[in-house]
């Protein structure tokens, strides 16, 4: 159909040279084959530091919602005899208690419960909302991209702290505030990242085609862009779960996210910080539930990147 | 691109107004003021106060005001430190965090693009599940662990440098608070660039390129890197703004006379003058940063055009 | 040749640059002291300081008032070289020190005196602590706007030699007052010169044993000694650094790397770390503070109810708290006023200690009474701002009120939201604490005076108002005691609020440095301090 171009126009094509046939594209229905997801999941199954990856975070995700019903100790249980004391199976504290004489290991699950729970909302939020608002404003252009990122510039300017000390006015203390005003910043840099990746593919040979054929604005958006951007954009979501599990930490800590005595693996770690040389389990113990938690993502995200990505099908 | 630059600096204009006008008035909506603390004022002497910095006039009235000194380029004092103005606390903290974010930054370039480079040419292999397990390490650590337990390794228990403190910015006092910065930028930024790079080198230019005979040098330096430094370059834009405005971790716990502490500070002490200075200054170099970040995207990609 | 010797000097100066920025890292000069100050002070402006702890640290190094503290905390001349009380305690009269000057060479008046004191309670000034001068006489009438300036009970006398000083009742802590830095003087004549300005560090002027010169916002104050100081020869330090260090766990690092003296505070979790590894350094001993949290005495609250007050005073394991809790690093408190106040008997609050299983007992039976039980729980809100102490205690508290089954729903909030929620009265219990102003117990007592804006909880009782009153204008020491202490014991009886714990001093002080004595009000000035060879 079209001659392949370049994406910048030092390059000149020789002459007479070899023209690779633009692949037919899966989605617009006309070539029979497997769907998207069927695709996907099977060359997922394929890389194995992904799927060892992804059993990991189910098996964290469950010990954090059964488990805390299989312990002997409650979130707020006070243990009078055991103050700061280091792991051991006698007393039942498998891996210690904090200062004020509570269980880690039960705390450590219920703080995974309520960081697991943000990072899945506040990243679904700022991945719906980023990714469709930077491919609009990206694919539309002109005056409304304009005006698009000039509101984007204006939330990232606006104090974030007064905003979500704005929203507890407004909706009380109910974790779905930590959501919202999470949510509420991160998709700032969802919706950049995914606006610069459509600026340079609504120039791409397979946009202009999908033009040429008929297809129309929105499918063009959903069908051709996104998934052409979505490399990058997994591999942001897993860097903003990160964020999303410190930011909850650092509001909770100034008393404007979760109250005492739920907590949350950001939390802990903090806390945990304070008292790295007498009690070095009290930061080891959330430490490394978080950062298996982020590694797994990191490899289950380039795993899914690869099985998503349009160009090695 | 010259009137493109100068529309988009035109346009800053309104997009400061807003920012400062509902900067303004969500202050005043948070709860409590800068006078609530722990000793309780009579009531006689809050009034002085209020008195005092206009508190008392009607809120349409403070913004006008406030405006007013604005655009005369006063910010006013700051209610919590005294001694100095708004304009001179940021004056004095911006330089500061200005050296410390910006060679954090330039340290994270320096590594995070040839680490995501090379894990991506080697994708799958040894050395990139090294980098990126390195990379991951700045993720998965937060700073505000990684900072004293560096100033504790590097400042107490080996002595090599100093523990805190600015000292006028003598290159010791720079070395940890610049790398516990710039642990979790490089890991960004390799993480990012080899997603790009990988997404670049699958394409059909690329293939062509290689079809063609270029080295594989060649096809990565000359065609593969600059598209794909493109999502780099966007979470760059914002990414730059907030480090150069300080980390209010790393600033306390190095004792940095940065500004970054005041986003925090500010807002808990209810410091309106100082709040508002901050946005400001923030704001605009949010506006400079995404538009410097556009020019870019046209470099590195000249088909990208912005007036359709 | 001039040229020849800058590129020399220049060359040498890049070279050593690196040897002494390296050299840096520890402390320069064995002469100056570095001191980690836990805030940044607001102003040298005395009137429009905010209060913070730290801040008398500075505030006493630069400038000295009318009375001096010696290591130990004891009064002593200061500006002043004696004076004399008048026989109804009204009147005080001070001759003011001989060749006692500015750091510019300007001498100090009673001028300076009577001028800050009027600075200080001037309603434009709007000082937050020009209350502690209201002893004085009309000092309120002039701080609300009802009288002008010079109504105030102060006057020059001897062509400024001597201050005499009018009061509205005989206050037995005057002397004691004047130690605080509201009292402190101010340079008249810098405040005409130079207006709001003179505080910059180009134009101020100080009277104490060190002058400020330098103040990076945020980071370091500066101060030098002072060669116009009186007492200039007994001053051994060359100067003192304040580092702001608001991470207490970092000042610890900077400690130990030795690029600090002396750091005024630690947090309570470190403490058997530090006792364990820098026994020397490590420095504990009480201070004239309350920790407590207050009950809200007003209509519609179950902490109304006296029985409910006495049950959960009951339960509390005070001990567990100071010893587990604060691993040692508090004093467990059973009274409002703090052990080591001057002229009072540390009270006791009746049956808080003993027999647990007896207390609880008896609280539950009280809550029964009070009509709570298992259909009727007691829901109770208790509100504390950000700190880890304040959440580990809030932790223990409410578990050790969960045997009483009561429900204990806990809000921490940013400091400035926990103050203005106390001053709205919109909590159960709270959170509060309270550091002496001064050394005598009326500071504390005052607390639970009706209709005082500091007195949280709105508790108010006719007898313990008339007690303090009677006690106001009781000159005899024992005597005023007496009537102090019933006082106590009539708001304890009334189990108005729940003590928990006296705060304690914590310090980190190099083992080298001599001069420097653990009081009760933690004040520590450098002018005595020195460093050992």
């Amino acid at each position: 159909m079209t001659t392949d171009t370049t994406p910048y126009s030092g390059y000149n094509m020789p002459a007479g040279g070899p023209h690779p046939p633009t692949e037919p594209d899966p989605e617009d229905g006309a070539v029979a084959g497997e769907s998207l997801g069927r695709d996907a999941w099977r060359r997922l199954k394929q890389n194995k530091a992904a799927m060892v990856s992804l059993v990991v975070l189910i098996v964290i995700a469950a010990t954090c919602l059964i488990g805390p019903y299989l312990l002997p100790w409650g979130l707020a249980e006070v243990d009078w005899n055991a103050f700061s004391t280091a792991p051991s199976l006698e007393n039942g504290h498998f891996l210690g208690t904090d200062a004020n004489g509570r269980d880690l290991l039960t705390r450590t699950l219920y703080g995974g419960r309520v960081s697991l729970s943000v990072a899945v909302v506040a990243t679904f939020v700022s991945l719906v909302i980023g990714v469709l608002y930077g491919a609009i404003s990206g694919y539309v252009g002109g005056r409304l991209d304009n005006v698009m990122m000039r509101f984007v510039d204006i939330l990232y300017s606006l104090p974030f702290m007064f905003l979500v000390i704005l929203l507890m006015v407004v909706f009380g203390r109910n974790i779905f505030l930590i959501y919202a005003a999470i949510g509420a910043v991160e998709w700032l840099d969802m919706a950049r990242i995914v606006r610069g990746q459509t600026l340079a593919l609504k120039q791409r040979e397979f946009i202009e085609a999908a033009h040429a054929l008929g297809v129309r604005d929105r499918k063009i958006v959903t069908r051709h862009l996104i998934p052409n951007a979505i490399g990058p954009v997994i591999v942001y979501v897993t860097l903003t779960v990160p964020k999303v599990i410190l930011l909850e930490s650092f509001l909770s800590f100034l008393g404007l996210g979760v109250q005492e005595p739920l907590t949350s693996w950001g939390v802990l770690i903090s806390e945990g910080t304070d008292m790295m040389q007498s009690a070095p389990w009290l930061l080891l113990v959330p430490s490394v539930f978080l950062a298996l938690t982020l590694f797994c993502l990191n490899f289950l995200g380039d795993g899914l990147r690869d099985a998503l990505d349009p160009k090695t099908r | 691109m010259l009137t493109y630059t100068l529309k988009r600096l035109l346009a800053a204009i309104p997009t400061l107004l807003i920012v400062i006008t509902i900067s303004f008035f969500l202050m005043r909506v948070a709860p409590g003021g800068p006078f609530d603390g722990e000793r309780q004022l009579p009531p006689e002497i809050e009034a002085n106060l209020k008195a005092a910095y206009h508190l008392d006039e009607p809120l349409p009235m403070q913004y006008l005001r406030y405006m007013g000194n604005l655009l005369q380029g006063d910010f006013g004092p700051s209610f919590k430190y005294k001694d100095f103005s708004v304009t001179e606390l940021i004056a004095q903290g911006f330089p500061v965090s200005l050296e410390i974010g910006g060679l954090a930054m330039l340290l994270a370039l320096l590594l995070g693009l040839p680490m995501g480079i090379i894990a991506a040419v080697r994708r799958n292999s040894a050395v990139d599940y090294a980098v990126m397990g390195t990379a991951l390490a700045g993720i998965a650590v937060p700073n505000f662990v990684i900072a004293p337990i560096l100033a504790l390794v590097f400042g107490v228990l080996l002595a090599w440098l100093p523990a805190g403190g600015w000292n006028g910015g003598a290159w010791p006092n720079l070395v940890l608070p610049v790398i516990a910065l710039s642990i979790q930028q490089i890991a960004y930024i390799a993480r990012m660039m080899r997603a790009s790079m990988i997404e670049v080198l699958g394409s059909h230019y690329i293939r062509t390129a290689r079809a063609k005979g270029l080295s594989e040098r060649q096809v990565i330096w000359r065609h593969a890197i600059r598209p794909a430094l493109l999502p780099v370059t966007s979470y760059l834009g914002p990414a730059i703004a907030g480090i150069i405005t300080g980390s209010v971790v790393i600033e306390q716990i190095f004792g940095i006379p940065g500004i970054g502490r005041y986003f925090v500070q500010a807002a808990l002490n209810r410091d309106y003058t100082l709040v508002m200075g901050t946005v400001v200054f923030y704001g605009a170099l949010i506006v400079l940063m995404n538009l410097l970040v556009d020019l870019l995207y046209s470099a590195l990609d000249p088909q990208i055009r912005y007036d359709d | 040749m001039l040229r020849q010797s800058h590129t020399l000097l220049g060359a040498l100066a890049l070279s050593s640059l690196s040897l002494t920025t390296l050299a840096v890292a520890t402390p320069a000069q064995a002469e100056t002291l570095d001191i980690g100050v836990m805030g940044e002070l607001a102003s040298f402006d005395t009137s429009q300081v905010s209060g913070g702890v730290w801040e008398s640290q500075i505030l006493m190094d630069v400038y000295e008032g009318l009375l001096k503290e010696n290591p130990e905390g004891e009064i002593m001349p200061g500006m002043a070289t004696d004076w004399d009380i008048s026989e109804d305690g009204k009147t005080y009269t001070f001759r003011l020190r001989e060749g006692a000057t500015w750091s510019d060479g300007e001498p100090v008046t009673a001028e300076d005196f009577v001028f800050g004191w009027q600075h200080l309670l001037d309603p434009a000034s709007a000082s937050k602590y020009a209350y502690l001068l209201y002893p004085i006489k009309n000092a309120k009438a002039v701080n609300t706007g009802d009288k002008p300036l010079d109504a105030l009970g102060v006057t020059s006398l001897d062509g400024g030699k001597t201050l005499q000083v009018h009061l509205e009742s005989p206050t037995p802590y005057f002397l004691q007052l004047l130690t605080h830095y509201t009292a402190y003087p101010v340079p008249k004549h810098a405040v005409e010169k130079y207006g709001d300005d003179w505080v910059k560090m180009n134009n101020i002027v100080t009277n104490g044993a060190f002058k400020p010169v330098e103040w990076i916002s945020q980071s370091r104050i500066s101060v030098e000694k002072n060669p116009e100081y009186y007492d200039a020869d007994e001053v051994s330090l060359d100067g003192v650094n304040y580092f702001n260090t608001e991470d207490r766990n970092a000042a610890i690092s900077r400690f130990r790397a030795g690029e600090l003296d002396i750091i005024r505070d630690y947090p309570s979790s470190r403490y058997q770390w530090l006792e364990k590894n820098l026994p020397e350094a490590t420095h504990l001993s009480p201070m004239l503070g309350s920790y407590y949290y207050v009950l809200n005495a007003r209509d519609g609250r179950p902490t109304a109810d006296k029985r409910v007050r006495e049950a959960l005073n009951l339960v509390i394991r005070r001990k567990v708290l100071s010893k587990q809790i604060m691993a040692g690093s508090f004093k467990e408190a059973y009274s409002l006023v703090p052990p080591g106040t001057s002229h009072y008997d540390v009270q006791h609050m009746d049956g808080v200690e003993g027999d647990y299983a007896k207390r609880l007992a008896k609280a539950k039976q009280l809550l029964k009474k009070a009509g709570y039980g298992p259909d009727h729980p007691l829901n109770l809100g208790l509100r504390y701002n950000t700190s880890d102490e304040h959440k580990k205690i809030a932790i223990a508290i409410a578990a050790m009120w969960k045997p009483l089954g009561v429900n204990v729903e806990m809000t921490n909030a940013e400091a400035t939201v926990h103050y203005q929620t106390l001053q709205q009265g919109d909590f159960d219990v709270a959170r509060a604490g309270w550091i002496a102003d001064y050394n005598d117990a009326q500071n504390f007592l005052s607390l639970l005076r009706s209709g005082v804006g500091n007195n949280y909880g709105a508790y108010s009782n006719p007898a313990y108002d008339k007690l303090l009153d009677r006690a106001a204008s009781t000159q005899d020491l024992d005597k005023r005691e007496a009537l102090l202490e019933k006082a106590e014991n009539v708001a304890l009886d009334d189990y108005a609020l729940v003590p928990l714990l006296y705060y304690v001093t914590r310090n980190l002080v190099d083992p080298s440095i001599r001069g420097w004595q653990d009081n009760a009000e933690d004040d520590h000035p450098s002018r005595w301090v020195s460093f050992a060879e």
